[in-house]
């Protein structure tokens, strides 16, 4: 085989790209840049992840840590799920919340399902390890493993931004981030800092 | 030759004046040799009445007479025409008695109120014709042959209310009779019809053939003599899903025996009263039993899945190990449909080298089993590799050479219509051998051969401590590529060990001996974390599968067999 550089590209398509569809939601529950990114198997089987452009995963951001604890008497570490059907999953809507991840700086995000269907598991690596979630966002530092109903299993992606469209997004938002910078001279960032709000939990 | 003895006048008499055949009458009289139950049917009949006229001529007047034996010739020859109608039309033959004229003088000549007509007209030649027919249009091949019978479960019924009116009669003459002293039906059925079926078919009937003969019959006329079990009964009437009624043979069967006699006599007439009809053919059936064929393949493609793949009913490549080899067996053997299983099963992408993969195939309702040496010779023109000489075989050879030499020129044949998969070791197996292949499913040892890649430079070094693992215990959670269809679990699997081989600063050959179950590609890329410890965090790298082969699948079923 021929020498390839050393940062390597691989000859075939990653993992992710070999077998998942990418899909997106920007700005989830209106907050900006908070954008995820599902990625759904050809099987139909839906892994949440962090995008890119999440603000967690920004430089000079550090998680503090990592809680499934959505709510005082609601934790999707308690999801158990048995046999070939999946009996005792817990039903997660489009805006249900999978986790909190509290970072150093103060400020608290919460990760939503973004696709109805039932919650097979949940990473737990991320809890002791919360760095790998910045390191590896798109495949060990996943934040959970949703299935969605055979019949929506097509429906469920039709709110969802495409690679091609969240592209255009993140072009949008740089041009719209330069505007508004140069209009008040400040400093460009590419996350808008909004104060924490709790999010309301949907179990 | 007249079977019966003084000893069984008693009961022939009476038996034969509440409506009952001859042959049913040597039942009841215990008459356990073949040899009468053949005589033709007037003939018997004849012997019966004159053995009970020859003495006691005042048991005579309390019997109907006889009619004469001009009209007792024309019934039967009527009862005879009538069964072609039978499984036509569906209906029971009316017997002539309906026209009155008859029928209030000979009873013994009607419809047998204990058979329904299954030793009258159903051992007559002309239904056993009817039967070789229908199984010579089916177009089995069979060297023997099984023959099944199914009778109404109301028989049940009235053979049981004769028997108690035989018993009391005979327990006048302070004699007893139990269940067992009669002669089944279908014990006297098979004597009667068995060397007429053989005679016509022209091979032996043989209670291990696989071929197999049914005949159902049913009597709508007296479907509602086993109702009144189900009230004195209902533990035995219970439903079941696949059942029609809940009124089997089997279940009737059971009520009888706990049933009293008292609430019996109260609820059903001793003798059963007289049908109007004989049993209705409810249907002819040809079945042969499944053969088996074993063998090991190789899948030399990586656009190949083992099964059809067929997803929202569109196909998605289009073929599959299975059909390849299935498809040839299915011709040669006329079978109906097939089942095919494997020791394991390798990806669409992955191949099986080495000496392959057991396989076995269930050849459901072959048509033929038998193969001559001009099919031998036909398959060998199709053959270019083949060495036999067909002197080899010409000569005396038993069947099971031919089969054995059969096979061989099947799996060239195989091997020669594609270059995907090849197959070897094929051979006839029993159902219970298949289970061989199937244990050995998660004990054995699988080895296998993959390409890997990592995201960082390597040299030989970065690899060379992967020699040294032995028996890694992994942990695999269910692979998210599977989740969807099977439970999710964490399963410990043990890698026994590993061997590299070095290609270039990103890639490495790995060789793996495993426990079968094992995941191998989610081993090397880690399944999202999800497979740990997993080859990307023993090398603090990210790795990726390339290419994927089956070196071996350690199961030593079907046995290796030499050209």
């Amino acid at each position: 085989m021929a020498t390839e550089p050393a940062i390597a590209e691989p000859t075939v398509p990653s993992l992710v790209d070999r077998y998942f569809t990418r899909w997106y939601k920007a700005d989830v529950k209106g907050k900006p840049c908070e954008d995820h990114c599902i990625l759904q198997h050809s099987n139909r089987i839906c892994v949440i992840t962090l995008a890119e452009s999440h603000p967690v995963l920004q430089s000079g951001k550090t998680i503090k840590s990592v809680s499934y604890q959505i709510s005082t008497n609601c934790s999707r570490l308690q999801n158990k799920v048995s046999g070939k059907f999946k009996r005792g999953a817990q039903f997660l809507t489009e805006l249900a919340p999978l986790c909190k991840i509290y970072c150093s700086d103060g400020e608290e995000y919460t990760v939503s399902s973004c696709v109805r269907g039932r919650l097979m598991e949940v990473n737990e690596n991320i809890l002791h390890e919360p760095s790998i979630l910045q390191e590896k966002p798109s495949t060990e530092g996943y934040i959970a493993v949703v299935l969605p109903k055979f019949e929506e299993s097509k429906s469920i992606t039709e709110g969802l931004l495409t690679q091609q469209q969240y592209e255009e997004v993140l072009v949008k938002r740089i041009h719209a981030a330069t505007a508004t910078s140069r209009a008040s001279r400040g400093i460009t960032t590419t996350t808008a800092p909004t104060p924490p709000q709790p999010a309301r939990s949907v179990c | 030759m007249f079977p019966l003895t003084e000893e069984n006048k008693h009961v022939a008499q009476l038996l034969l004046s509440t409506g009952t055949c001859p042959r049913c009458i040597f039942r009841f009289c215990g008459v356990d040799f073949h040899a009468p139950y053949k005589l033709p049917y007037k003939e018997l009949l004849n012997e019966l009445q004159k053995f009970l006229e020859i003495e006691k001529d005042e048991l005579v007047l309390e019997v109907p007479n006889p009619p004469p034996k001009k009209i007792r010739l024309q019934e039967l020859e009527d009862g005879i025409d009538g069964i072609d109608n039978l499984s036509q039309n569906g209906e029971g033959r009316v017997s002539v008695i309906e026209d009155g004229s008859i029928a209030s003088k000979s009873s013994n000549l009607n419809v047998c109120n204990v058979c329904l007509g299954i030793l009258q007209e159903f051992c007559e030649k002309e239904f056993i014709k009817k039967v070789c027919q229908k199984v010579e249009a089916s177009g089995f091949e069979f060297t023997n042959l099984v023959f099944s019978v199914s009778f109404p479960p109301q028989l049940s019924v009235r053979e049981h209310a004769a028997w108690l009116l035989v018993k009391q009669e005979m327990g006048k003459q302070s004699l007893s009779l139990g269940r067992n002293d009669i002669v089944q039906l279908k014990e006297a059925y098979k004597w009667i019809t068995h060397p007429l079926f053989s005679e016509e078919l022209g091979v032996p009937i043989d209670g291990k053939s696989l071929f197999e003969v049914s005949v159902v019959f049913a009597h709508p006329e007296t479907v509602e003599d086993c109702h009144f079990l189900r009230a004195i009964c209902p533990d035995c009437f219970k439903p079941a899903k696949n059942k029609q009624s809940v009124f089997t043979r089997m279940a009737v069967m059971k009520a009888l025996t706990k049933i009293k006699e008292e609430d019996f006599r109260k609820q059903f007439p001793c003798p059963p009263n007289s049908p109007k009809a004989v049993c209705t053919v409810l249907e002819i059936e040809c079945a042969h039993g499944a053969v088996f064929v074993a063998g090991r393949y190789n899948k030399y493609s990586r656009n190949l899945p083992q099964t059809p793949w067929i997803i929202d009913g569109e196909r998605k490549l289009e073929s599959s190990v299975e059909e390849l080899i299935s498809d040839h067996l299915l011709a040669v053997f006329k079978a109906e449909s097939f089942n095919f299983s494997s020791s394991g099963r390798e990806d669409v992408d992955v191949r099986t080298l080495g000496n392959g993969r057991p396989f076995a195939i269930e050849l459901v309702n072959p048509h033929r089993v038998h193969f001559t040496s001009q099919e031998i010779k036909e398959l060998q023109q199709v053959n270019h590799f083949m060495t036999w000489k067909l002197s080899c075989f010409r000569n005396s050879v038993t069947e099971l050479e031919l089969l054995i030499v059969f096979l061989f020129l099947l799996l060239q044949k195989i091997n020669n219509s594609s270059n995907k998969i090849q197959v070897r070791d094929l051979q006839l197996v029993t159902r219970e051998a298949i289970g061989h292949m199937k244990e050995g499913e998660e004990e054995k040892t699988k080895s296998y051969s993959a390409l890997i890649w990592t995201n960082k430079v390597i040299q030989k070094k970065d690899i060379e401590f992967l020699n040294d693992i032995k028996d890694l215990k992994i942990d695999q959670k269910t692979p998210l590529r599977v989740l969807h269809r099977r439970p999710l679990a964490v399963r410990t699997r043990i890698i026994h060990s590993m061997e590299t081989r070095y290609v270039d600063e990103h890639h490495f050959h790995l060789y793996l001996k495993t426990q079968a179950g094992t995941y191998i590609k989610e081993f090397v890329h880690g399944d999202f974390g999800r497979t740990k410890p997993n080859i990307g965090s023993l090398m603090n790298v990210t790795a990726d599968i390339l290419e994927l082969d089956v070196e071996s699948v350690d199961v030593d079923w079907p046995p290796a067999l030499d050209d």
